[in-house]
């Protein structure tokens, strides 16, 4: 009976779902800040991807509740697995085929990583997946050799930097007199790698803190609980 | 990208929302709701992205040959750059929370789960746990049948 | 109905199966990895729909980093199929 009513329910809101989203215009959208942002923003914040400049510069204050909702998430995530056991024996260690990729693959991986983001105001890319790409080549290395666990002291001042180092140049643009967040130093040399001002710099930080995050998250998920 | 291909892309938006809704509802095991959640979490992202798109739309990204005139809307994907990696903050802290139910009660099934949480909530105040819906009524008289006709009130 | 239509018919034709898949099938790792492919799916859409920003953090997030967390939860979960057998041996 439950799964009838549900069914019908589910069909009920995708029809109605479906007639409202038909109804928009969907090849030609009005774009109305969007015209907006992008007559604007090669002139105003001076990154070559307009994406990055909506998200650090135009809605920067997005991407800060971004962060602190991911630090909520990692650091609940810590409390409710607990402390690590030593005293237990690790897994096996992966074979020799994960072993020697990961021997050979762990700087290219965190180099791509590192590339991503310095580039994310130039090409598609940026803070989020660098950081994700960072966490990747840690949590391969601990999944080849699982005795071998990153140092949670070690991520968590790294991450703890970081968004002090994004708050900090946030701040700073107040020194200057403008609104929290606006990026300074801007609109100079489009398309070249040092331009745009702080807006590499807060990538940076968000690449930094993102991959020591989800590092220490994903270790997290290979240890044994304390309890 | 012609119309019928919006349209189909606008069903398989609205098709994995509800897909992952009735797996919301009706799944029977933790890890399975998890997992309907982040499809259903897919489908809204894909629904926001569609809506920014424009015929003979370019990506937005300034390069030296390009101008501003074509480009497709980047505030919707702004907002939905954000959307992923929350998304997959959510799904970590709902395995985590997974992970301390199963270790605590023995068991992912969401009925057993449902009752052993409940016997040990009513345990800790100190009430009588309640017996289950479907136990048989034991010493309580059976209520009477649906179909029998009753007398009225007055 | 040119070809590119025709991507777009197969591409959804396989993510709604991947998501019917991941509620129906028994293996919970089975599960997810349709889950996995079902993100994969949509972030073809995204580079097809002109948002690369998008798409990259979809693969990179949503398949990769969220595959290897189904994975990872799995296991402490103890939904791996030869581990499930072994507990049920020892219960």
């Amino acid at each position: 009976m439950k799964r009838y009513g549900t069914l019908i329910f589910a069909s009920g809101l995708a029809f109605l779902l479906f007639v409202m989203f038909a109804a928009l215009p969907l090849g030609a959208p009005p774009m109305t800040v969007g015209h907006a942002i992008l007559d604007q923003a090669a002139s105003q914040v001076g990154a070559a991807n307009i994406v990055t400049s909506v998200v650090l510069a135009y809605r920067g204050i997005d991407t800060l509740g971004e962060l602190s909702i991911l630090f909520a998430a990692a650091s609940a995530v810590g409390l409710i697995m607990g402390h690590a056991r030593h005293d237990k024996p690790a897994g096996a260690p992966g074979g020799f085929i994960l072993r020697a990729g990961v021997d050979l693959l762990y700087p290219l991986i965190l180099m791509v990583g590192f590339y991503i983001i310095l580039h994310g105001h130039l090409t598609p890319g940026g803070g989020f997946q660098g950081g994700v790409a960072l966490a990747a080549a840690i949590i391969l290395a601990v999944l080849a050799r699982p005795g071998d666990l990153p140092s949670h002291a070690a991520l968590s001042w790294v991450e703890g930097l970081a968004g002090a180092g994004f708050i900090a140049t946030g701040l700073a643009a107040l020194a200057y007199g403008h609104a929290f967040l606006t990026p300074l130093l801007t609109g100079e040399r489009l398309g070249a790698l040092v331009s745009a001002g702080t807006l590499p710099v807060l990538y940076i930080a968000v690449g930094l803190k993102v991959g020591a995050e989800l590092a220490s998250l994903l270790s997290r998920f290979t240890e044994e609980a304390a309890q | 990208m012609s119309d019928f291909s919006l349209i189909a892309l606008l069903g398989c938006a609205i098709g994995l929302i509800g897909i992952g809704f009735a797996g919301l509802v009706l799944g029977r095991n933790l890890f399975r709701i998890v997992l309907a959640l982040s499809i259903a979490e897919a489908g809204a992202n894909l629904l926001l992205i569609l809506v920014g798109f424009r015929y003979g739309g370019i990506a937005p990204i300034l390069e030296p040959g390009r101008t501003v005139a074509n480009m497709v809307d980047p505030v919707p994907q702004a907002m939905v750059l954000t959307a992923i990696v929350i998304g997959v903050g959510v799904q970590a802290l709902a395995l985590a929370l997974a992970i301390r139910a199963r270790n605590a009660y023995g068991t992912l099934d969401m009925r057993l789960l449902r009752e052993r949480m409940e016997s040990d909530i009513d345990r800790a105040a100190g009430t009588t746990p309640d017996t289950s819906r479907q136990a048989p009524a034991g010493t309580r008289p059976l209520p009477p049948p649906l179909l029998a006709k009753r007398e009225p009130l007055s | 109905m040119d070809w590119l239509d025709l991507i777009v018919v197969v591409l959804v034709a396989l993510i709604l199966t991947g998501a019917m898949a991941t509620l129906l099938l028994e293996n919970m790792l089975g599960a997810a990895v349709a889950s996995a492919l079902v993100s994969l799916g949509v972030s073809v859409f995204f580079v097809l729909l002109r948002a690369p920003d998008v798409a990259l953090t979809e693969a990179a997030v949503g398949a990769g980093l969220g595959g290897l967390l189904l994975a990872l939860a799995a296991k402490r979960l103890g939904l791996w199929r030869i581990e499930v057998q072994q507990e049920e041996k020892q219960s």
